[in-house]
C-alpha cells in the first residue's frame, strides 16, 4: 500500500454526531494495533471510535502495578518490531515513547558456565570463542546475512500483499521493465529488489520459510549452546520446537525488528509495555479519536451488502460505513461476522477457515517481585548482563524436550525461559533495592491433558519456573516476594486473544503472506465491503509492530478516496 | 626451519591435541560427540575425527553402541578424571585482553591513551602527542607491539596445497625461510584480507591476519591432510622499525646473520647476547615502509625480548611507538589498512563495499599465472580481461593549495600535528561529481605534503590526474585540488637494501 497518510485532506470529516452513535469509522479492540489504526484514521480527519471490551486499553501491551510498588509488563515485555514509520508518522516520541536499549544476551549454562553476547563484537567474539572459535567467526557473517534477510522483509512489509503478489507475478511473467498491473512505484521497486536478489540470498529466503531453525543454524554453527541460544527467537510465541520445520521463519520474523534502523535491537519501554499502548492512545486522541472501554462488540452490522456499523453486547448500535477489527480471525471473521451478511456465498467458508485457524497458546508469563538482584552462578555480581536479555536455553535437546512435554499436553517441567529484569532498565518499575523479573516461559499448552490450570496446575507451572531459575541463580527461590503466573487461558481472558497465542495465530508458511488471516482477507479488506481486519493476524503480524494496522488504515483511506472520487465528491484528492 | 614456538617441533602439535582430546573424557563426562570435541578444542571436525580415530584404534576410547558419540574406556591410560578436570569454564566479567608485553608497555604509557585493537588494550601514543614516536621510525628506530594480529599455524603434508588454494600468491615459490605478503579472496574474487605468511618449514606455515579467519582456512582445507591451529594468544609480536633497526636487532639477539637477511627473509635465533635467552623468530618485514624487523616470540619469553631490544636500543635513539605513529608511517608507505581503506568481503553488508585485490591496490599479489587453482581465480581472470572498476591511488595536495584554502579564513595552513584521519571523505572530478572516497589522509611532516589514500573510479586513476578532495578548513568543508601520484609516497632504499647500514640514505 503506497498512499502517504494525509493529515487533513478532508476525507470523511462529517460533523460528529456521537449522540446518535454515528462515526466515520469504528475500530474493534484497543490493543496497540487497534489504536494505531484509529490514530491513522483520525489523523486523516475521520471521526473514529475505538471499542474495547475490557476495562483497560492495551490488549497484550499492558502494564499493571500488580503488587504495591511493583510494576509488571503483564504480557509482552520488549519492543523491537514497532515500525519506524509508525513512530515517526504518529509522532510517538512526543506522546511518550521512551525505549531503553537492552544490549546483551546472557545464556546461563549448567555448571556455572555461560554464553554471553554483548554489544561489542570483539567481546562477543571472545565469549563465543570459548565454545567454538569457528562459531565466533561465523557469527559475524551470520548476522550480516540475517540483517540482509531482515532488510528484505522490511521491503516486503511496506506493501500490501495483494499488490505485491500482482507485481511479482507480473514481473516473473513479463519483462522487468514494464508492468501491466497498475502498481505504485514503491511496489514495483520492491518487486525489482526481490527479483534482483542473488541466488544465494533467495536460497536463504526459501530455507527460512521451510527449514527448522536447528537445521538452518546447523548450516552455520557447530556448538550446541550457540545454536540453542540463537534458536530462541525461532520458537517464541509458537508451538514449535527448534527442530520443527518452519521454525526458521519465526527466527526471521524476529530479525525484522529494529530500533532506529539497527536490526535485531530491542528496547524496553519506560513504565512497561502498557506505556506503549498509552502512547499510541495519546496520539490517537490528539487527532480526535475516541476510545471507549467496557464496550464489547457483539457483531458487525451489515445493510445492503455493505458494512453499516456494530452492535454492542448491551444492544447499543453504533453506525459507521467503515469497521476495522484488530481481533484474531476467530473473532473478526467468525464471531463478529454473520455469514449471511457476506455478499455471495463466501461467508460460510470464511467462518469455517477462521475456526480452523492455528492459534493455540504455547507460552506462559511468570512475573516475579524479588527482594534483590538475582545472582547467576556464571556471573554472580551485578553487572551489565542484568540489563540485557537472559535466556534459559542451554541446548537444543533441552528446548526440544521442553516442547515434547507440551506436545503431549503437559507444561514443560524444565522450561525455556526468556527473561529481563525491567527494574534494572527502569528504576520506576520497583521500589529501590527491589526488583521485578519478567519471565516469558515455554511451553504451556492452552489445555492440559491431565489436570486443570485452575486446579493447582498454574501454580505448579510457576514452581517449575522458579525451580529452573534456581538451577542457574541459586537462592532466587528465597528472594521472591510476589509471584504472578499467567497461562494461555489467562492471556485469552485478559488480552482477548483466542487460545492465548501471542501472535494471533502461528507464524508458519500456511498462515503467512497471502494466507494471513485468510485468502479472502489478505489485503485487509474482507468480503464484506467496508469491513477490514488490522490486527496481528494480518500481513506480517505479531509483536508490538503497528505495521499491519498502519497498512490497513492506509488501505481504508485509499478505498474512501476512490469511492469519493467515483461519487464526484473527492475532487481534491487524486 | 626451526620456528619460534619451539614448544611444537614438527608433529608434536598432533600429539598435544590428541592428549587434550583424551583429557576431555572424565568420569563425570564420559561421552562426547565429535562436534562437541571439535568445538571445545578449536579443531576442524575432520581433524578431530582423524585424531579420535587414532585414539580409538589404540584402544584408548570407544564408540558408544547406540550413538555416534565417543566414550571413555574405563582403565584406559591417560584419560582424565573428575578430580583434575575443572568443573566449569565459568565466565567472569571479561578482563581486557593484554598482549604479552603489556606490563612493559603500560609502564611506559605516560599519556594513558589506549585503543582497542581486536579486543586488546593497546597504546595509542606513549607520550601525549605522537610526533616523537613517528619521527623515531624515520630517524632512529621505534618499537611497536603488534601482538593483536591473529596468527594461524598451518601444518601437515598438504599445508602448501592449502596455502596455494586459499591465497592469490604462488606458494610453490615460497621457500622455507621466506615470508610472502598475499591477499585472499572469496569465490567472487572479492578481497577477504591481506597478510604475511611465513614458511617455517616445508610443511609448516604461520599466517598473520588482521581479522579472524580460522574457519575460512579450515573449510578451504576440507579433506586435505592439514591442521589449522589458532596460535594468536600464544605468540607476541614486536615490530622494530627505522634506520637503526639492524644495529639494535643484532645487539639484542644471537644466532642470526642480519647482514645476510634480505627483505622478507625469516631467521630463528635466541634472545640476548648469550645462549638460553629463549627462542625468537625474526622476519624482515614491517608496516612502516622502512628498514625493519618483526620479532615473533612465545608469550613466556616476550618480556625478555622487550627488555633485550630496549636495552640494545638505548644508544640508538629507540623509542616505543604507539598505533598513531605507526599509522602515520604506514600511510606514507602507501600501505592499505583493512576496515579503513577497504572492507573485507566477509564483513561487507552490500555488494558495492566489496573490492577485488586490484581495486584495493593489491593487484600485485594476484598471480594468475600460478599453477594451482585458487579461490576467486575465475572471477579475477574475468576482471583481468575487463579491467578493475576501481583503483587505490595516492593523492597529494601541495603546499600552495593548502595556503590558498586557509588564506580564505585568514590563517596559515592548520595541518601539522594531526594524526592520520580514518573518516572517509568524498573525492570529486575537478568541480564535478564524486568519483571515489579518500579513506586515509594526513599531512606528512617528512614529505611536507598533505597525502591521502583514495579509492577512485578506474578512469580517474592515472598518475597526474587532477581530482578534488574534501578537507576541513576551519568549520567549513572545502575542495582541495589534488593530484594522483604513485604509491608509496616514501620508499627509502634502506627498506630493501642488502646488508643495510645506518648510513643508507632514505
Amino acid at each position: 500500500m503506497t498512499v502517504e497518510p494525509a493529515a487533513a485532506d478532508g476525507i470523511g470529516g462529517g460533523t460528529p454526531s456521537h449522540g446518535s452513535g454515528r462515526f466515520d469509522a469504528i475500530v474493534v479492540g484497543a490493543g496497540h494495533n487497534g489504536l494505531v489504526a484509529a490514530a491513522y484514521l483520525a489523523r486523516a480527519g475521520l471521526d473514529v471510535v475505538v471499542l474495547e471490551s475490557s476495562p483497560e486499553i492495551g490488549g497484550a501491551t499492558r502494564s499493571e502495578e500488580a503488587f504495591p510498588g511493583f510494576r509488571f509488563s503483564v504480557f509482552s515485555y520488549l519492543v523491537s518490531l514497532l515500525r519506524p514509520e509508525v513512530i515517526h508518522e504518529l509522532d510517538l516520541v512526543r506522546h511518550g515513547l521512551f525505549l531503553v536499549p537492552t544490549a546483551s544476551t546472557l545464556n546461563p549454562l549448567p555448571g556455572g558456565d555461560c554464553l554471553f553476547r554483548e554489544a561489542d563484537p570483539q567481546r562477543t567474539y571472545r565469549h563465543i570463542a570459548r565454545h567454538s572459535r569457528r562459531d565466533a567467526e561465523a557469527l559475524f557473517e551470520y548476522k550480516i546475512e540475517m540483517r540482509r534477510m531482515g532488510h528484505l522483509m522490511y521491503r516486503l512489509q511496506r506493501a500490501a500483499p495483494d499488490e505485491l503478489a500482482a507485481a511479482i507475478g507480473d514481473r516473473v511473467a513479463e519483462s522487468p521493465e514494464h508492468l501491466d498491473v497498475e502498481v505504485s512505484a514503491e511496489v514495483a521497486d520492491i518487486a525489482r529488489y526481490f527479483l534482483d536478489l542473488s541466488p544465494a540470498r533467495l536460497r536463504s529466503f526459501v530455507q527460512m520459510l521451510t527449514m527448522s531453525s536447528a537445521d538452518f543454524l546447523g548450516q552455520w554453527f557447530e556448538s550446541d549452546v550457540l545454536k540453542a541460544a540463537l534458536s530462541s527467537s525461532s520458537i517464541i510465541g509458537s508451538m514449535l520446537s527448534p527442530r520443527t520445520p518452519g521454525s526458521a521463519y519465526v527466527l526471521l520474523h524476529h530479525y525484522m525488528g529494529e530500533v532506529d534502523g539497527v536490526y535485531r535491537e530491542w528496547g524496553f519501554q519506560k513504565g512497561g509495555t502498557g506505556a506503549v499502548a498509552a502512547t499510541i492512545a495519546r496520539a490517537a486522541r490528539s487527532h480526535g479519536a475516541e476510545i471507549r472501554t467496557d464496550s464489547s462488540v457483539a457483531r458487525v452490522l451489515a445493510r445492503d451488502g455493505r458494512t453499516a456499523g456494530v452492535v454492542l453486547t448491551n444492544g447499543d448500535e453504533l453506525r459507521a460505513g467503515v469497521v476495522l477489527s484488530s481481533a484474531a480471525p476467530q473473532i473478526s471473521l467468525g464471531r463478529l461476522l454473520d455469514p449471511e451478511d457476506v455478499p455471495g456465498d463466501a461467508g460460510a467458508g470464511l467462518a469455517l477457515r477462521a475456526a480452523r485457524w492455528q492459534s493455540g497458546g504455547c507460552a506462559g508469563k511468570v512475573n516475579l517481585a524479588i527482594s534483590g538482584l538475582p545472582r547467576f552462578e556464571c556471573m554472580p555480581e551485578p553487572g551489565p548482563h542484568l540489563s540485557g536479555g537472559i535466556t534459559i536455553a542451554p541446548g537444543l535437546d533441552y528446548v526440544d524436550r521442553a516442547y515434547d512435554e507440551a506436545k503431549y499436553g503437559g507444561f514443560s517441567e524444565r522450561p525455556f525461559i526468556d527473561m529481563i529484569i525491567p527494574s534494572v532498565l527502569d528504576p520506576d518499575m520497583a521500589p529501590p533495592g527491589k526488583h521485578v523479573l519478567s519471565c516469558f516461559v515455554q511451553y504451556a499448552p492452552y489445555e492440559l491433558a491431565a489436570g486443570d490450570w485452575d486446579d493447582g496446575q498454574r501454580e505448579a507451572f510457576g514452581d517449575a519456573v522458579v525451580r529452573t531459575l534456581a538451577e542457574y541463580a541459586p537462592g532466587i527461590e528465597n528472594q521472591i516476594l510476589h509471584r504472578q503466573v499467567l497461562v494461555p487461558p489467562d492471556i485469552e481472558a485478559i488480552a482477548g486473544i483466542p487460545g492465548g497465542n501471542i501472535f494471533h495465530g502461528e507464524l508458519r508458511l500456511s498462515q503467512l503472506f497471502l494466507l494471513r488471516p485468510d485468502p479472502a482477507a489478505a489485503a485487509f479488506r474482507t468480503p464484506l465491503p467496508g469491513y477490514y481486519v488490522c490486527g496481528s493476524s494480518t500481513q506480517f503480524g505479531g509483536g508490538i509492530s503497528g505495521g499491519p494496522a498502519r497498512l490497513a488504515a492506509l488501505r481504508v483511506l485509499d478505498d474512501l478516496r476512490t469511492a469519493d472520487t467515483a461519487a464526484g465528491v473527492g475532487a481534491k484528492t487524486p | 626451519m626451526p620456528a619460534m614456538p619451539r614448544r611444537a617441533p614438527q608433529g608434536t602439535q598432533a600429539v598435544q591435541r590428541a592428549l587434550a582430546l583424551l583429557r576431555s573424557f572424565t568420569t563425570e563426562a564420559p561421552e562426547h560427540r565429535l562436534s562437541e570435541l571439535a568445538a571445545a578444542h578449536g579443531l576442524h571436525p575432520s581433524t578431530a575425527h582423524r585424531l579420535l580415530g587414532v585414539l580409538e584404534a589404540e584402544g584408548l576410547i570407544g564408540r558408544s553402541p547406540d550413538s555416534q558419540a565417543y566414550r571413555w574406556l574405563p582403565g584406559a591410560p591417560g584419560a582424565g578424571d573428575a578430580g583434575s578436570a575443572p568443573r566449569h569454564n565459568g565466565l567472569r566479567p571479561l578482563e581486557p585482553l593484554r598482549t604479552p608485553f603489556h606490563r612493559r608497555t603500560s609502564a611506559l604509557c605516560e599519556s594513558d591513551a589506549w585503543r582497542d585493537w581486536s579486543g586488546y588494550t593497546c597504546v595509542e601514543t606513549y607520550e601525549p602527542t605522537p610526533e616523537r614516536e613517528y619521527w623515531a621510525v624515520r630517524n632512529a628506530a621505534a618499537l611497536i607491539d603488534v601482538s593483536p594480529l591473529f596468527k594461524y599455524e598451518i601444518s601437515g603434508a598438504d599445508a602448501e596445497r592449502l596455502l596455494d588454494r586459499v591465497m592469490t600468491r604462488d606458494f610453490s615459490k615460497c621457500r622455507p625461510g621466506r615470508v610472502m605478503y598475499t591477499s585472499w579472496c572469496n569465490e567472487e574474487g572479492h578481497l577477504l584480507q591481506d597478510g604475511n605468511v611465513q614458511r617455517l618449514s616445508r610443511e609448516r606455515f604461520l599466517v598473520s591476519a588482521a581479522e579472524p579467519c580460522l574457519r575460512w582456512f579450515q573449510d578451504c582445507g576440507w579433506s586435505m591432510d592439514v591442521d589449522v591451529g589458532d596460535v594468536s594468544e600464544e605468540i607476541g609480536v614486536l615490530a622494530l622499525q627505522g634506520p637503526r633497526a639492524r644495529a639494535i636487532a643484532e645487539a639484542a639477539t644471537t644466532g642470526i646473520d642480519f647482514g645476510a637477511m634480505r627483505y622478507f627473509d625469516l631467521a630463528a635465533g635466541e634472545i640476548g647476547s648469550g645462549a638460553g635467552g629463549g627462542p625468537v623468530t625474526v622476519t624482515r618485514t614491517g608496516y612502516t615502509g622502512d628498514l625493519g624487523y618483526e620479532f615473533w616470540v612465545a608469550a613466556e619469553h616476550a618480556e625478555a625480548l622487550w627488555d633485550a631490544l630496549v636495552e640494545a636500543g638505548q644508544d640508538h635513539g629507540l623509542l616505543p611507538a604507539g598505533l598513531l605513529g605507526l599509522d602515520m608511517a604506514r600511510a606514507e608507505a602507501g600501505l592499505v589498512l583493512i576496515d579503513v581503506d577497504y572492507v573485507s568481503a566477509a564483513h561487507a553488508e552490500i555488494e558495492v563495499l566489496k573490492v577485488t585485490p586490484a581495486e584495493a591496490g593489491l593487484g600485485f599479489t594476484v598471480k594468475l599465472d600460478k599453477q594451482a587453482d585458487f579461490v576467486g581465480r575465475r572471477a579475477l581472470e574475468l576482471e583481468r580481461d575487463r579491467g578493475p572498476a576501481w583503483a587505490m591511488v595516492g593523492l597529494e595536495v601541495d603546499w600552495f593549495e593548502l595556503e590558498r584554502l586557509w588564506s580564505e579564513i585568514d590563517l596559515r595552513p592548520q595541518v601539522v600535528g594531526q594524526s592520520a584521519s580514518r573518516e572517509p571523505t568524498p573525492v570529486f572530478a575537478p568541480g564535478g561529481w564524486q568519483v571515489g572516497q579518500c579513506t586515509t589522509r594526513f599531512f606528512s611532516p617528512l614529505l611536507k605534503k598533505y597525502i591521502g589514500l583514495a579509492t577512485v573510479r578506474g578512469e580517474a586513476a592515472d598518475p597526474g590526474t587532477e581530482l578534488d578532495v574534501e578537507v576541513a578548513v576551519g568549520y567549513g568543508r572545502r575542495r582541495a585540488r589534488a593530484r594522483v601520484v604513485e604509491r608509496p609516497f616514501f620508499n627509502p632504499p634502506r627498506k630493501t637494501a642488502v646488508a643495510p647500514t645506518p648510513g643508507v640514505k632514505g
